[in-house]
């Protein structure tokens, strides 16, 4: 399941030429953009399929409205513009018109987290997972790497009902070969361990693996486990770790509160309580910087990371 | 249709009496328009009817969903629902919930409304959709004139002029109140015809409640090559004295007597 050869991709090309190859096989899938389609590479599929892609300009609230109507006709729906702007500036259309009303509308958004960069805390995303994990009938998925966000882009054409799916900003190296696949129902088992358990997705699952390594040279052996699937969250794989190691560890591109880390905790509260440590953005904004840097400064690296875990198995 | 629309008048009071809430003045002032649309002008068939190409139907959409003791007393008056189901709006599991619910699967409503200022993205979404299908089908959008204070109306409204939409008709109920009072001293809209125009629109005016003007404006539109917008005139609380013009009677469920008086003025 794993990718034997490192690459480096940029996962939003790799979302502009699935949907242009999904598009090419199913004439009812249209696309939508908020003026940012170079950036998202929603492009790639207004190039081949200009009659069945709409930019509605700077105008995020009429795009969600627009791709509900779209819906409504019959049509499967992608929407995107960045993390920030497809969620809190159209959050009412959202809820009140594609969920309440279970429409086959794919919100995906790039740009999310702390990697926007130099751009700042207007435009850096730190709680979207949070707005969008609180609807009803919303799924939101984070895909940890390139063959992953192929894979996920295929699954929400072919998988009716909303989702909000977010694609990282940062080039991404390739974890998974094509002979993984994608399952909705789990958390993937990315590396066995007994000491500790370390749940992440999106871009930190690079940074947790190399963490893990990090560890295991000082006799830690970590359990990682990728949760693409933020919601509904699958908690079965989850509770058998943690019972094996009896402390989880979170790590996302992501406030700490209403995220990843927090469907960690209510998973566990209720099935087997346990102690959770959650490394994120805290209650805070961002700021300008490279993505690195901010990186680094927010403790997402994989030397951070490594850092907080020992810190985190010292007091536990 | 003064019979029929008194009737509906009658309901539309009788199922927010019987709710204890709801919004009389806002159904009141627009329940002559959506008579008129379903019985004349709208391709509304049926589901149940084979007969007739049912993805061929027009589409109606209520931006105010606020109104929707008036689209539920329509649509139960054509046979889409029994009569008998009026009186469950607003109750626990009720399909007539207080704003139009399409995921409540209620025969005739088509998408759900009730938070202002999305209807017409929809409508431009659905007369997209329609568009590429190559569907002669027509959507129409009612908002209300307060409704219009919000900003993703003219969102949509540039969307839809921008896509050169001539399958679809925007409808302002222009009763000139809202909850707080008059719209003029709120955040006025005036002059409402010139901006539609500037926005590339086809501006029609009509009296809100004259079913021969209505109908010929409608049919107009319907079967116009332009971006058409009907502004309609009416007066809120439209067919009960005390209603009429009262900025008060905007979100407010008539008690016994009033309800005795109304029915009485309408004489049904």
């Amino acid at each position: 399941m794993f990718s034997k050869d490192i690459e480096v991709k940029s996962p939003r090309n790799v979302y502009g030429d699935t949907l242009a190859e999904l598009g090419a096989k199913n004439p009812n899938i249209v696309v939508l953009d908020a003026d940012l389609s170079c950036s998202t590479q929603t492009c790639r599929f207004a190039k081949q399929f200009p009659e069945r892609f709409f930019n509605c300009g700077i105008a995020e609230q009429d795009m969600i409205g627009t791709a509900a109507g779209l819906a409504y006709g019959g049509k499967t729906v992608f929407a995107s513009t960045f993390a920030m702007f497809a969620t809190a500036r159209c959050l009412d259309q959202i809820r009140n018109t594609i969920c309440y009303s279970k429409l086959d509308v794919k919100i995906v958004a790039t740009h999310g987290g702390i990697t926007v960069g130099e751009d700042g805390a207007s435009h850096q995303a730190l709680e979207d997972i949070s707005y969008m994990r609180s609807i009803p009938d919303m799924k939101v998925i984070i895909p940890g790497d390139c063959e992953e966000v192929k894979q996920v882009i295929e699954y929400a054409a072919n998988t009716p009902g909303p989702m909000y799916i977010r694609i990282p900003r940062t080039n991404l190296k390739s974890i998974f070969s094509s002979e993984y696949k994608f399952n909705q129902t789990t958390g993937v088992k990315i590396k066995e361990g007994n000491d500790i358990t370390i749940v992440t997705n999106g871009e930190t699952l690079w940074e947790v693996m190399e963490a893990a390594k990090m560890l295991s040279q000082v006799g830690i052996e970590a359990e990682i486990l990728h949760y693409p699937v933020v919601k509904p969250f699958r908690h079965i794989a989850l509770k058998q770790s943690a019972k094996k190691t009896g402390s989880v560890v979170v790590v996302e591109n992501h406030s700490i509160i209403g995220g990843l880390g927090s469907a960690v905790c209510e998973a566990l509260s209720q099935h087997y309580p346990t102690k959770v440590y959650r490394i994120g953005t805290k209650d805070t904004f961002g700021q300008s910087g490279e993505q690195r840097q901010l990186m680094e400064f927010y403790g997402l690296t994989d030397k951070k990371i490594y850092e907080k875990i020992i810190e985190f198995m010292d007091v536990k | 249709m003064k019979t029929f629309t008194n009737a509906l008048r009658r309901d539309i009071l009788k199922m927010i009496h019987n709710a204890k809430s709801g919004h009389p003045g806002g159904a009141l002032s627009c329940v002559d328009m959506l008579s008129v649309l379903y019985k004349k002008v709208l391709n509304v068939p049926l589901e149940w009817d084979k007969a007739i190409d049912f993805d061929k139907r027009d589409r109606f959409i209520l931006s105010k969903g606020h109104a929707s003791t008036a689209l539920y007393a329509v649509l139960a008056h054509c046979g889409f629902f029994p009569t008998n189901m009026l009186m469950s709006f607003r109750m626990l599991g009720s399909k007539l919930q207080g704003h139009p619910s399409s995921r409540a699967q209620l025969p005739g409503i088509e998408v759900s409304t009730g938070s202002l200022g999305q209807g017409l993205s929809i409508g431009v979404g659905l007369a997209l959709a329609l568009r590429l299908d190559k569907n002669p089908a027509k959507v129409f959008v009612l908002l209300g004139d307060g409704e219009m204070q919000e900003g993703s109306v003219w969102e949509s409204l540039m969307n839809a002029s921008n896509q050169k939409l001539d399958n679809l008709v925007v409808i302002v109920d222009k009763n000139n109140l809202q909850i707080d009072g008059s719209t003029c001293d709120i955040k006025s809209l005036d002059p409402l015809d010139e901006k539609l125009k500037a926005f590339g629109f086809e501006v029609y005016e009509i009296d809100g409640h004259n079913y021969e003007q209505i109908e010929q404006t409608m049919l107009e539109a319907k079967n116009s090559n332009k971006l058409c917008a009907i502004i309609a005139n009416t007066i809120k609380g439209k067919g009960v004295s005390f209603m009429e013009n009262a900025a008060g009677w905007h979100g407010k469920a008539p008690n016994d007597e009033q309800l005795k008086n109304a029915l009485e003025e309408l004489n049904v």
